[in-house]
């Protein structure tokens, strides 16, 4: 899991419901510690690229691999997220009725089998980074409350916090400025361009401001594939997406 | 940080010492209320009075065993009785063999039931039931295999909720079925009865009950709290989040289905010893013990008592079987509609249960704080 250098790789991946083709022939490479930002209008596919990636969704045809020799088609949820991918959901999810802490607890890397669990004990230094997360996320103060409690942008936040305790050398980031305000959208922006280098981060997001002000690479999707990729400046001038996408 | 280990593990104590209390007073008392005070004192409690109370242990066991999987990791199973009966059959079986050739027909070797549907020899999987050491063994086993194959395939294949429930339902109908059958050899619907003794003592004295009811209570203790340091630990937690959020643990890494199949086994064995505990103090198990109505009645107790606390389960199992004891000795007919009533009420009214509405008065509704002092606020530990 502490191996970082990993290349996602997607190649082809379709993914077809009851005729309506969510992905088609998706190809796409995010390289290590890279920040990688995706857009594209509603049903585009990105959440179900995410949904692929993370095994929660099976493609019809293609291939997904991350690192050397790791086939994420034939792996399950758990496995990809042992194998070092993390995934932030865009309707925030975290544990309703358990306390912060205990959330990001949950979310520490290391061995997930029952009896491991059973008999684990926080040791010093995990609860010096669960400490750490919770600076970072500015949740210190609420860390005995339950995470249900929480405002909606704190359960934001501390979702990307469990993601940061999972230690991925990916992670997935679906919406993660959806209502936030203006300040707290800055420290996010801030918060993910700290921990691209690190990891590789894939930002999915809406907030064409929020994109511009992270992204170094941006790719566009429209109707399952990409129609465009290069960094802002170069993506916002493609006739392709100024059709489909930003354009009148 | 010793600030977060003391806060966690203090949040909930004051519900077990109550109820370890409660438990120790029933241990201690009832036994002294029966050896002790004389007959004709109105504070004697009889050998019935012993049985009942015994019996009401059990259930508590067996109410504990669901509310660790329904409270706390949301699997509704609706065929908890199934492993209750399988743990009473086992020692049933036992019991039978220990009987030897003092049964109605003095058969050597055949219970009576053998030798009245005409069985020539014991049939293999009655062997070893004479020893006590072996169907202590199955007591626990054989519940405890049949949940894990069941869990196996249901959790593999993703069944949860109403569905779970529906197929928990139909495991206990269809073992109901098949022990009603005399071919089974199981006795049929007559199942096992007339025992003599346990380990050589009479179960019909007043000792040997009262030291079945102690036992019946160091048992319900010591499961309650092997319970309670499971729901503490972080599996515990992992628990709690898969009964929240389940697609969501998996993203985290665990695999759910793990996590169910431990919690599901284990549970079965504590419903099983609790069965197990059960038949010598009642002295009958027959199939109705499978039937659908007891595991729903169960659930109703938990309900009750309130769920996702163990102590609450334990404290619903003994009111709602209270009140069952005494509705069907004035008013019988009522019990059915009672219960019913009380499962709507409960679910519509007191959705935390008996516990809910006493430690709603005890302690304030805990709401967002507010930020606390600078002291307040933990040092990250410096090691």
């Amino acid at each position: 899991m502490s191996e970082r250098r990993n290349t996602l790789t997607l190649d082809k991946l379709t993914v077809s419901f009851d005729g309506f083709k969510a992905l088609n022939e998706l190809t796409l490479q995010v390289e290590p510690g890279e920040l990688r930002c995706i857009i594209g209008p509603n049903g585009a596919g990105k959440t179900t690229m995410m949904d692929v990636i993370t095994g929660k969704t099976r493609p019809d045809s293609g291939s997904a691999s991350f690192g050397s020799g790791v086939d994420l088609l034939s792996m399950s949820e758990p496995e990809i997220a042992q194998a070092g991918i993390g995934r932030k959901f865009q309707k925030p999810t975290v544990f309703e009725r358990l306390t912060v802490f205990e959330n990001l607890e949950l979310a520490l890397a290391g061995d997930k089998s029952f009896l491991r669990t059973l008999f684990a004990r926080r040791t010093a230094s995990q609860d010096k980074r669960i400490y750490e997360v919770l600076e970072i996320i500015g949740l210190v103060p609420q860390h005995q409350i339950l995470a249900g409690t929480l405002a909606h942008g704190q359960k934001q936040w501390l979702e990307i916090g469990m993601l940061m305790m999972q230690e991925p050398a990916l992670m997935l980031v679906d919406e993660p400025v959806a209502g936030m305000t203006p300040q707290e959208i800055e420290r996010t922006a801030a918060l993910l361009l700290s921990l691209a280098g690190e990891h590789s981060v894939v930002v999915v997001e809406h907030d064409m401001d929020f994109v511009r002000s992270i992204a170094k690479r941006v790719t566009v999707l429209h109707e399952g594939h990409v129609i465009a990729e290069g960094d802002m400046d170069q993506v916002q001038k493609d006739p392709r997406v100024i059709e489909v996408y930003l354009g009148a | 940080m010793p600030q977060y280990t003391l806060w966690i593990s203090a949040r909930k104590d004051s519900g077990t010492a109550w109820f370890l209390g409660a438990l120790g007073l029933i241990v201690v008392g009832v036994p002294l209320l029966n050896q002790v005070v004389p007959a004709s004192s109105p504070f004697h409690i009889s050998a019935y009075g012993l049985t009942l109370v015994g019996k009401y242990l059990c259930y508590a066991l067996l109410a504990v065993s669901v509310d660790l999987i329904w409270g706390y990791c949301g699997i509704l199973s609706l065929g908890q009785a199934a492993f209750f009966s399988l743990g009473g059959y086992a020692m049933g079986m036992y019991l039978m063999r220990e009987i030897g050739p003092r049964g109605v027909y003095g058969d050597p070797v055949l219970p009576d039931f053998m030798v009245f549907l005409n069985y020539k020899s014991l049939p293999w999987f009655w062997h070893g039931f004479n020893h006590f050491g072996f169907a202590f063994l199955m007591m626990a086993l054989a519940p405890g295999l049949l949940a894990f194959a069941f869990g196996w395939f249901a959790f593999r294949s993703r069944v949860t909720g109403v569905y779970l429930s529906i197929i928990t339902q139909a495991l206990t109908y269809a073992l109901m079925l098949a022990f009603f059958r005399n071919d089974m050899g199981f006795g049929g619907n007559n199942g096992f009865t007339d025992f003599k003794d346990i380990l050589g003592f009479d179960l019909h004295s007043d000792r040997v009950r009262v030291v079945l009811l102690v036992i019946t209570g160091i048992t319900l203790g010591a499961s309650y709290l092997v319970c309670r340091m499971i729901v503490s630990s972080r599996a515990g937690r992992v628990i709690r989040a898969i009964r929240d959020a389940e697609s969501r643990t998996r993203f985290l890494g665990y695999r759910v289905e793990s996590y169910k199949l431990w919690i599901f086994v284990f549970s079965a064995v504590l419903a099983g010893i609790a069965g197990a505990l059960y038949v010598p103090q009642i002295g009958i198990i027959n199939p109705s013990e499978f039937s659908p109505i007891n595991s729903i009645e169960v659930v109703i107790w938990v309900a009750v008592g309130g769920r996702g606390t163990l102590y609450g389960a334990a404290a619903g199992a003994l009111l709602v079987n209270y009140a069952k004891t005494y509705f069907t000795s004035t008013i019988p007919e009522a019990w059915n509609y009672a219960l019913g009533a009380l499962f709507v009420l409960v679910t519509l009214f007191l959705p935390r249960g008996i516990v809910g509405i006493v430690t709603g008065r005890v302690r304030k509704p805990r709401t967002v704080q507010p930020s606390p002092k600078p002291a307040d606020i933990p040092e990250p530990s410096s090691k």
